[in-house]
């Protein structure tokens, strides 16, 4: 079990600025984050787009502006579980919250800060029929292990660089027979993995199927084919027993729409006080939250991130009084280890 | 009225909406089905870095070509057909008056 004071949902700008105001009260964070690194949209969607609205910053590439928040934190050291999804929130006898990831991982802390933009990162789905059904049966989103996909045939769809390094991978000899199936032509992965892909269809090592996309997935209980519509074609059926679509992800709001909160048009409501939300000790700042007049940008959500650590203190120490002290004043005091 | 067109936005459920659309805001039709409240997500929040604003050009409106990060990202989208756009890209202008487009299905 994974003890803090803040657990943070969420490990995108406003979620690491948390770890630096809480840090200066002396409160330690623990964030937990579904993408597998920490920057949240600023690292997953537009890392090398510039900023401009960031104050004293002209000009920041997003991905730059996590590097520095992440130093920035530092000092703090904060706790991070990446690539787990928090799930299931409960709380325990001591008034203190517990977090369990899809994975397994719990976290205990008295207060909850969401963080969460615009959710979590889950694969984008192809709007196929019955497609629930064979999940885990044959349709994967992810690929954890090649290895899972030893003397199979495979089918893989999407035209960037996961459906391409995938394809490379697994037709030099792992599965039994790989098709990629693509919506055009033009690939947009990296050029040497677009001529790679090219070289093996053109040897007879994968099936290519351009201008096509799958309609239909067919088997009884477990995948056994799929219906591909190409425009030179016309449909046909081709036999798969994993079908591997990889077009990106997209955020949902994902479990924390179950946690009781108030939520109006996938953001949380809070009160402007303290960005506190209708449970006691759980907050919610940055895109996620709502209230009137709210906007959507970074430097509000350090706004917000740095009001709620002062609430949440007094909600952990109310004996205590707190002072507002300046960093120019007294410097940055990190915590040991 | 000066700088304002009407523009028809077709929703999911086939219900057109008539919208009312500045053309001095540097607005695009994302932004523009936002404010009207139609089910158009636009994540990346217009840099053609997602595809949840996706949508048909229905009527024959002349529109700049897509441009290669705009035709990248019809990649991640869903029953993709030749009058597919991000409705980020598409910039709102005088000469789009009339312009008629529909919302494309969405993924699970």
């Amino acid at each position: 079990m994974i003890q803090t004071d803040i657990l943070i949902i969420g490990a995108g700008p406003c979620g690491l600025f948390t770890v630096f105001e809480a840090g200066l009260l002396k409160l330690r964070c623990h964030l937990i984050d579904a993408l597998p690194q920490p920057g949240g949209q600023c690292a997953e969607i537009y890392p090398k787009k510039p900023i401009y609205d960031i104050p004293a910053y002209p000009s920041i590439l997003a991905g730059e502006l996590v590097d520095r928040l992440m130093e920035q934190a530092e000092p703090f050291k904060p706790g991070f579980t990446l690539g787990e999804r928090a799930e299931q929130i409960e709380k325990d006898d001591e008034d203190q919250f517990i977090v369990t990831t899809n994975r397994g991982t719990q976290h205990r802390a008295p207060i909850i800060a969401i963080a969460g933009g615009l959710g979590c990162f889950e694969p984008r789905k192809p709007p196929v029929p019955n497609l629930a059904d064979y999940e885990d049966r044959g349709v994967e989103y992810i690929i954890k292990d090649p290895e899972f996909y030893r003397d199979k045939q495979v089918v893989i769809s999407g035209g960037g660089d996961s459906a391409l390094d995938w394809t490379i991978f697994l037709a030099e000899g792992v599965a039994s027979e790989v098709t990629l199936i693509h919506r055009r032509k033009e690939f947009r992965g990296h050029l040497d993995s677009v001529q790679k892909v090219m070289d093996l269809a053109a040897a007879g090592k994968i099936r290519l199927l351009t201008d096509a996309e799958v309609l239909e997935v067919h088997g009884d209980g477990e995948l056994d084919s799929l219906t591909v519509k190409t425009k030179a074609d016309g449909n046909q059926i081709i036999k798969a027993d994993h079908w591997v679509p990889l077009f990106g992800l997209s955020p949902k709001l994902g479990p924390i729409a179950d946690w009781n909160l108030n939520i109006t048009k996938n953001a949380v409501e809070v009160d402007t006080f303290d960005y506190s939300t209708n449970v006691p000790g759980i907050y919610a700042i940055g895109d996620i939250n709502t209230y009137p007049g709210k906007l959507k940008l970074i430097l509000c959500g350090f706004h917000e991130a740095t009001l709620m650590v002062q609430s949440a203190f007094k909600r952990i120490y109310p004996d205590k009084n707190l002072v507002l002290k300046y960093t120019t004043v007294n410097g940055v005091n990190g915590f040991e280890g | 009225m000066d700088n304002m067109i009407r523009v028809h936005v077709t929703d999911r459920e086939g219900q057109v909406h008539e919208l009312d659309a500045p053309t001095d805001m540097g607005m695009n039709m994302m932004e523009l089905c936002k404010s009207a409240e139609l089910p158009v997500e636009g994540t990346c929040g217009g840099m053609a870095m997602c595809a949840s604003c996706h949508m048909y050009v229905e009527s024959d409106h002349d529109l700049p070509e897509k441009s290669d990060d705009e035709e990248d990202m019809l990649d991640e989208a869903f029953f993709v057909e030749e009058n597919s756009r991000l409705g980020c890209q598409i910039h709102l202008s005088d000469d789009l008056d009339g312009l008629k487009v529909k919302l494309a299905p969405v993924g699970n």
